[in-house]
């Protein structure tokens, strides 16, 4: 295995009283592309912000290429930032802004326009060349902002939730192109987000923040299938939660009391201790074929016909505080107020330590 | 003003009473207290002083007359300087309060900046007086301390009209520049930084210009205020040197002008009005 | 390197500090002076100009003029550059561009040079010279700046609030009482604080357009034909002070709106 481009060692940040990083250990891969997923004040701004310069942080140590760039300014770490504002120099032409930090490196002026029309080229903006940034669209503004940061070939690509402003059609499209901009030009891509499709769509390494901790880490798909914690069950995508306690442990299986009833479960667990059941919604069965694990009866509550799918709540009659959430197939003939079986494949629950 | 995200989902106005009702006090004082007293002003000014009959007169003494000449000239020559001045010395302090001040001591670090600000204009020069007359502060400390032996003449000169002038604008562009530098967004400057800028070239590439129309509009109200003001001129000034709100004050006290002082009214206006003009593209610069 | 700036910053904000209220100490400290003249040496602490002034009705009665020119003035500025904002916002009327910039006009004219007009039309007219022309003057300066703070207010946001409200079922005169004032209240407060600032220490105006009862500035400029004299002092500081007073309430009501 080589060594990380990106290294981040148990780095803590404090504004003030408040810890909003703790302990927050990362690597990045060259090439890879890797999404700092949480919600607002799960301190995946100011890890950005760490690796782009803009804020030393309290403890721990930034590693870029090797190198300790924990308190090496913006201008001389090998990083350039995407901001959420875009922030393009309103008095300069689109060219003018994508040639700025070349124009800081003494690039001479000709190499500097040839240089800037080819990554305004690469971004699909060849032609706007000599507009002012107020003459773009939104997500046009957000490609000169990515071909201006690009230009000057930074190992390590920042952007700070680079399609939050954009409505959500021009966002999946921005997407689409930002996965395959970084396919071609082959930089490191780190990117802030709090949207998980965002993050599930895009994402070579996908990582999980909360309250100012990494909760998971790894590709999406492993992410999703078989999150670490309850905190990224219920934020990468839906989970039914079901809390309960180990009361029987054998070779490879254990037995699990919930609220709705007991349920068996893969490995042997020590007895006694506290575990979550969490189980996706298209793992769910509602009435006719039943599952190997079953979940008890439950009365459905409400359907919701979402076009390719119909996503079913239904109460445990165990237990009025469990409630299922199920994606059931379009053709689903279930309705509000029936009652029915709610069961699950064994190998589809994932256990988290509660 | 932003009357553009306005029309779109205004009412229409047209054939109803109610937005007449509204709009028409507002009109009916600005024709009447403004706009007829420039016609008035104007009838005036074509009118001869004795008798009362048409006349152009009253114009061409102020190109024949020397005197008249020279007012303007000097109002133009002061002008020109305090503008120059009271934003070179303005800018650094607006710049040092928004960038090297921390952030909860700035709002009162501007207030303190802009107090006397907020105190009588005819007070202020008076001050000013006190400060730099034959036997004034200045003139005792010197004196004091040996360094000169005869007072120095300061008050009732061009130095004094000047020193009272810019430290009202200086007041006056430090709240405006202030204001602008921090309506710029702080990720320009991350960007520039990000970008390989250092402080002085994000100043000159990104800073100066992202300003300079915010600077321009307070170069010209700067102008425009300075141009008509006549109570510093006569109070620190005195009747050294003339300038021309001090003439036109002049031909109504002393000689009842009225005719005389509204044609060196028009003048003045039209003055503003060309220098108004030959700014308007700067005022206008486009922001994203 | 960062360092060095530091301190030149430092050093150079100092002295624009100190070159910014050199006068204002000089005038304060010397309304404190025991003699009869505002010049070093400081012979004070003494309250006997203050004293003078405070008797002296003319400058009394002349305060009394101001606060009331100002308050009136400032009051009816602010009234009808609302009810215009709210038209021209709310409507569209035909030439409205034009209008608007008619109404914003006399914010690009020397106050001199309004106040020679008022001179010149009020003489014609026969109106004598009195407090009243004077009111007029200040609301020809003050309105132009109430509109332009209201109407630059008047947002598409408010607009959709008070369609809420005549959705509701309110007529026109409810939506402007319960719904546009108070939502406009800011700007509103905003727009006649400064008119009042304004009005307080307007002078040219006041000079041509007033004869007997006049205004503060008006009196204070009397005064400084004695030449140099502590009493010039005292009321300057005093209406130093009240102007202090003005601004502190304004900012902290400012502050304690923009909390809520």
């Amino acid at each position: 295995m080589t060594a990380p481009l990106v290294d981040i060692r148990a780095v803590s940040h404090r504004f003030g009283q408040l810890a909003v990083l703790k302990d927050v250990s990362l690597r990045i891969e060259p090439g890879s592309y890797t999404i700092l997923l949480g919600p607002s004040g799960s301190g995946k701004t100011t890890l950005l912000s760490i690796l782009g310069g803009f804020v030393t942080p309290s403890e721990g140590k930034v590693f870029i290429r090797g190198e300790d760039c924990t308190a090496v300014p913006p201008a001389r770490r090998p990083t350039t930032t995407v901001f959420q504002d875009y922030a393009l120099f309103p008095h300069m032409s689109v060219g003018g802004n994508v040639g700025f930090g070349l124009r800081m490196q003494g690039v001479d002026g000709a190499t500097r326009a040839a240089k800037a029309r080819e990554a305004l080229a690469l971004v699909g903006l060849a032609s706007a060349f000599d507009k002012k940034p107020h003459q773009l669209s939104g997500g046009q503004r957000q490609r000169v902002a990515l071909a201006r940061a690009l230009v000057i070939e930074p190992a390590v690509l920042l952007l700070d939730e680079p399609l939050g402003a954009l409505d959500l059609k021009l966002r999946r499209q921005m997407q689409d192109e930002l996965k395959a901009i970084q396919k071609r030009v082959g930089t490191a891509f780190v990117h802030v987000t709090h949207d998980q499709e965002e993050a599930m769509a895009l994402a070579d390494h996908c990582v999980v923040m909360n309250d100012g901790r990494i909760e998971d880490e790894g590709p999406p798909e492993r992410v999703y299938a078989r999150p670490a914690t309850r905190f990224s069950a219920t934020f990468m995508g839906e989970s039914t939660i079901l809390a309960g306690k180990v009361t029987e442990a054998k070779d490879r299986t254990s037995t699990v009391t919930t609220p709705a009833g007991p349920v068996l479960v893969r490995g042997a667990l020590p007895v006694g201790s506290a575990v979550a059941l969490a189980i996706r919604p298209e793992h769910l069965m509602l009435g006719g074929t039943a599952g190997t694990a079953s979940l008890g009866m439950a009365k459905v509550s409400d359907v919701v016909f979402q076009g390719s799918f119909k996503r079913v709540l239904a109460v445990s009659v165990e237990d009025a505080s469990l409630q299922f959430i199920a994606k059931l197939p379009a053709s689903a003939t279930v309705q509000p107020g029936d009652t029915v079986a709610v069961s699950c494949d064994t190998d589809q629950i994932i256990v988290l330590a509660d | 003003m932003s009357s553009t995200g306005n029309s779109g989902r205004a009412l229409p106005g047209t054939g109803r009473a109610l937005p007449w009702a509204l709009v028409t006090p507002a009109l009916g004082w600005t024709l009447l207290f403004f706009v007829l007293p420039f016609v008035a002003m104007g009838f005036s000014s074509l009118t001869a002083h004795e008798g009362g009959g048409f006349t152009l007169s009253n114009y061409s003494q102020f190109f024949t007359n020397p005197s008249y000449w020279q007012a303007m000239v000097n109002s133009l020559e002061v002008t020109a300087i305090v503008t120059l001045l009271s934003v070179l010395l303005a800018y650094p302090f607006a710049l040092i309060l928004a960038e090297q001040v921390p952030e909860r001591w700035q709002r009162l670090a501007l207030m303190l900046a802009v107090l006397p600000f907020w105190t009588s204009y005819v007070v202020r020069s008076y001050s000013w007086l006190l400060v730099l007359a034959q036997n004034g502060v200045i003139n005792r400390a010197l004196t004091g301390s040996g360094l000169i032996t005869e007072p120095l003449q300061l008050a009732n000169t061009r130095l004094a009209t000047v020193t009272g002038f810019v430290h009202f604008f200086v007041m006056l562009l430090t709240l405006t520049i202030f204001a602008n530098l921090k309506q710029l967004s702080p990720s320009y400057r991350k960007a520039a930084a990000d970008l390989g800028a250092g402080p002085v070239r994000t100043f000159l590439h990104v800073i100066l210009p992202l300003t300079l129309p915010g600077i321009m509009v307070g170069a010209f109200l700067t102008f425009v205020l300075c141009i008509g003001d006549y109570i510093t001129p006569q109070i620190l000034g005195g009747n050294n040197e003339l300038l021309m709100p001090q003439l036109v004050m002049m031909q109504i006290g002393r000689r009842g002008d009225f005719p005389l002082a509204s044609a060196l009214s028009i003048i003045l206006m039209a003055v503003v009005t060309i220098a108004y003009l030959a700014c308007a593209r700067w005022l206008k610069i486009e922001r994203a | 390197m960062r360092q060095v700036v530091r301190v030149v910053s430092w050093l150079y904000a100092l002295a624009v500090y100190g070159f910014i209220f050199v006068p204002v100490v000089v005038l304060v400290l010397f309304s404190l002076q025991a003699t009869s003249f505002p010049i070093p040496p400081f012979t004070g602490p003494s309250l006997r100009w203050y004293e003078a002034v405070l008797s002296d009705v003319r400058l009394t009665s002349a305060l009394v003029n101001s606060l009331l020119v100002a308050s009136i003035s400032s009051a009816t500025a602010v009234t009808l550059g609302f009810l215009s904002a709210w038209g021209f916002a709310r409507f569209v009327l035909p030439g409205s561009g034009l209008l608007r910039g008619l109404i914003t006009l006399p914010l690009t004219v020397s106050y001199l040079i309004i106040g020679m007009g008022l001179l010149v039309l009020f003489n014609w007219a026969g109106l004598p010279k009195s407090l009243l022309a004077a009111g007029i003057g200040h609301v020809v300066i003050n309105l132009p700046l109430c509109f332009a703070i209201i109407y630059s207010q008047m947002g598409d946001h408010q607009i959709n609030i008070e369609r809420a409200a005549r959705d509701l079922g309110a007529p026109e005169w409810k939506v402007l009482l319960l719904i546009t004032v108070p939502v406009m209240a800011p700007a509103i407060f905003a727009g006649f604080f400064l008119s009042m600032t304004f009005s307080w220490d307007e002078f040219v105006i006041s000079f041509l357009l007033t004869r007997f009862d006049t205004t503060l500035p008006v009196e204070i400029w009397n005064l400084l034909r004695s030449g140099l004299n502590p009493k010039t002092n005292a009321v300057g500081s005093l209406v130093f002070a009240v102007s202090i007073v003005l601004v502190v309430l304004f900012e902290l009501t400012l502050l304690r709106r923009r909390k809520t």
